[in-house]
């Protein structure tokens, strides 16, 4: 029977981790996400499944810990909100580099600097773009509701697993305080020691039996080897943007006008579509839910189509970059959207929409 | 007496080469201390039958290839990070062996707070920590542990107070801390000293597995090269300038 | 009385003729080689081989592991 509960963002995404078989939490309070470690430590799966939860001292310690936890093969989270995620960008880039499979979410707020507490999405380039050092990029999913929230903690190691790479969950402060319905997954077990070297045992340290030793690194002396590790990497990239795309359109078969937005801001859009439709304009919803990788080919597909888009994103434009990309530029393509913190309304949207292309 | 030849024969061998050390030429300078600290841990590994669960995480330094040389599986850790490393590695997989090793550069200077708070947390871990008292593989700089007057290539006419501050002595301020079980300092200087190292280390590493928090060793060592010594003159230099400042023996044992 | 020997086999491709062991010997055995290995390394080797009392000081110190200590106990022939 499935179980369906009224819970926070926060809360749902330290529920999800138990549930999925998650090994180890290491984490450190920040607002506006402190919720999923004082719900962790509050739940104490030590004693219901074995996951093991800390308090890092710093987020560069969680992330180094998130880095040995993944180097053992075992399933590793940690969650922090902007100032905490800058503080992680060494890590992932060592994470990218050793190639090891990790969740790191960042319930985001506004900046620069320490900002201010509220959601906000100015995050996208440190996700989708890198994050840290070096040419890497990691897996980004963006849950829009409460359900995603704890949908996208067992993709996100999935997806994980499956490239030997970091994924990032990038939701928002609105997302992460906000209580909605959700329908929780059963339990799965976490990994047994035999598991975890049956598939993880030709790279994670798990003692070095039967086998020769296993090294997890990121360094290289040869520039050589290092550029054709990078390939590697490269190669692995580009297998992902083939395979996970994940998008939603929403009312886009007749748009003249396309809305593009993640998370939060897209749950806006959906209000500000139904609002335009009233009026009699053509208006649909593009939702990236990989950011990374981003949805190309739908978003070129649609520029053939539609007479313009506007990206809203909470931030002062940082989205609209890959719109125009993925659009090739055949139509317009505008920004809208608060920042600092301040949340945009459906109806402010629409005003935009209408200023921006002329609608009466 | 000169006829009489020792006979090449596995009865009368006394000492050869740890099988958990590997084949590898160590990169490292001639008469560098680091090669015969790894040595003496590929040995405690070997005596203890541990080989099998030892995890080392190595660090960013001269030791970042550490896994080169030492036979067991490694995780070479962002430069400072180790122990937060290791803090992970122990807690997930409670029955494994985990050291971490360390310079100064990556311990005392930039990995000071993890270093610190892995203590304090009372980790089951080792953390070998090797002073040489110079960053030795970006080419002898100043380290946080270079003491007072020692020249180095950002301390040219000497260490002083005034500029530099003072040498960090970090063995006697993690002893402070309540989950750190054992603080040593050793050095390698001497056959005496090696097999005295060896025993501290077997100690630490018999702390570790038997959960009664965090054992600290630091080695006091030689950089020849940062010095611009030869490894004899090093020995002798370390052994008049650096055991004053930084003296050998049991700070904690608990 | 029974006499103690011993002896030590140098990997001379791992030595790097740092001289540590020499330091080390209680006895004075060890030098190093005027020729050298394939790295242009003057090796360790027993200058004194009689000397030697396998004592492996000089091994316990080498920080390349290459030095390789037998010992055997000669009972006195009357």
């Amino acid at each position: 029977m499935e179980e369906v509960r009224l819970m926070k963002g926060n809360e749902v995404l330290a529920e999800a981790a138990i549930r999925c078989g998650c090994d180890g939490y290491f984490g450190y309070p920040i607002t506006p996400q402190s919720e999923v470690l004082e719900t962790l430590m509050e739940r104490k799966p030590w004693e219901e499944t074995g996951m093991i939860v800390l308090q890092a001292e710093s987020e560069t310690a969680a992330i180094n810990m998130l880095y040995g936890g993944a180097a053992a093969g075992k399933k590793v989270m940690t969650s922090s909100s902007s100032p905490g995620i800058s503080l992680m960008s060494e890590g992932l880039s060592y994470l990218a580099g050793a190639e090891l499979p990790c969740v790191i979410i960042n319930v985001s707020r506004g900046g620069p600097g320490l900002g201010t507490i509220q959601g906000a999405q100015s995050d996208y380039f440190m996700s989708v773009k890198g994050g840290g050092h070096g040419d890497f990029n990691m897996i980004v999913l963006a849950p829009a509701s409460v359900q995603e929230m704890n949908d996208f903690v067992e993709l996100a190691f999935d997806l994980a697993f499956k490239y030997r790479t970091p994924s990032l969950i990038l939701a928002d402060g609105v997302i992460g305080q906000m209580m909605e319905k959700v329908v929780l997954k059963p339990f799965t077990p976490r990994w047994t020691e035999e598991e975890i070297i049956k598939m993880n045992g030709s790279w994670a340290v798990t003692g070095k039996k039967n086998r020769t030793r296993n090294v997890v690194t990121s360094v290289e002396l040869d520039p050589l080897a290092q550029e054709s590790f990078n390939h590697k990497l490269q190669a692995k990239y580009r297998e992902i943007e083939k395979n996970e795309v994940r998008y939603e359109a929403i009312r886009c078969d007749d748009a003249e006008y396309v809305l593009v937005a993640y998370g939060s801001s897209a749950r806006i859009c959906e209000k500000t579509v139904e609002i335009a439709r009233e009026n009699g304009h053509k208006v649909g919803l593009l939702r990236p839910i990989t950011l990374f990788p981003f949805p190309n080919e739908p978003l070129e597909k649609l520029s053939k189509y539609v007479k313009g888009f506007l990206s809203v994103e909470m931030s002062a434009g940082q989205l609209i970059y890959d719109i125009r990309m993925a659009s090739k530029c055949r139509v317009p393509v505008h920004h809208f959207g608060r920042m600092g913190g301040m949340v945009h309304s459906p109806s402010e949207v629409y005003d935009s929409l209408k200023s921006f292309f002329s609608l009466n | 007496m000169s006829d009489l030849k020792v006979e090449i024969k596995p009865e009368n061998l006394v000492y050869k080469k740890s099988t958990v050390l590997t084949d590898e030429t160590m990169h490292y300078c001639p008469g560098c201390s680091h090669g015969t600290i790894h040595n003496i841990i590929a040995e405690v590994i070997e005596e203890m039958g541990i080989q099998e669960s030892t995890i080392g995480v190595s660090p960013v330094g001269c030791s970042v290839f550490a896994y080169n040389f030492i036979d067991t599986d490694w995780v070479q850790s962002a430069h400072g990070r180790g122990a937060a490393v290791a803090t992970a590695l122990k807690r997930l997989m409670p029955e494994k062996m985990v050291f971490t090793y360390q310079g100064d550069g990556d311990l005392a200077a930039i990995g000071t707070g993890e270093t610190i708070h892995a203590c304090n947390r009372g980790e089951n871990i080792t953390i070998i920590f090797v002073n040489n008292a110079i960053y030795g593989m970006t080419g002898g700089q100043m380290a946080p542990t270079t003491i007072m007057g020692m020249r180095t290539a950002t301390s040219p006419e000497g260490r002083q107070a005034d500029l530099h501050g003072y040498p960090f002595k970090v063995s006697n301020m993690v002893a402070l801390l309540d989950g750190v079980s054992y603080v040593t300092r050793q050095a390698v200087n001497s056959p005496a000293n090696v097999r005295k190292a060896k025993r501290a280390l077997r100690k630490c590493f018999d702390k570790s597995m038997a959960g009664k928090g965090t054992s600290f060793i630091e080695f006091v060592a030689t950089c020849n090269s940062g010095w611009k010594m030869s490894p004899a003159a090093s020995n002798k230099w370390m052994e008049e300038n650096m055991f004053p400042v930084y003296p050998l023996g049991d700070i904690k044992d608990i | 009385m029974a006499k103690i020997k011993g002896t030590i086999i140098v990997d001379t491709e791992r030595c790097k003729g740092c001289g540590v062991c020499i330091a080390a010997c209680p006895c004075s055995v060890i030098a190093l080689n005027r020729e050298v290995n394939s790295k242009g390394y003057n090796y360790a080797y027993m200058e004194f081989p009689d000397k030697c009392t396998g004592c492996a000081n000089c091994a316990l110190v080498c920080p390349d592991s290459c030095i390789t200590v037998y010992r055997q106990k000669f009972e006195d022939k009357i």
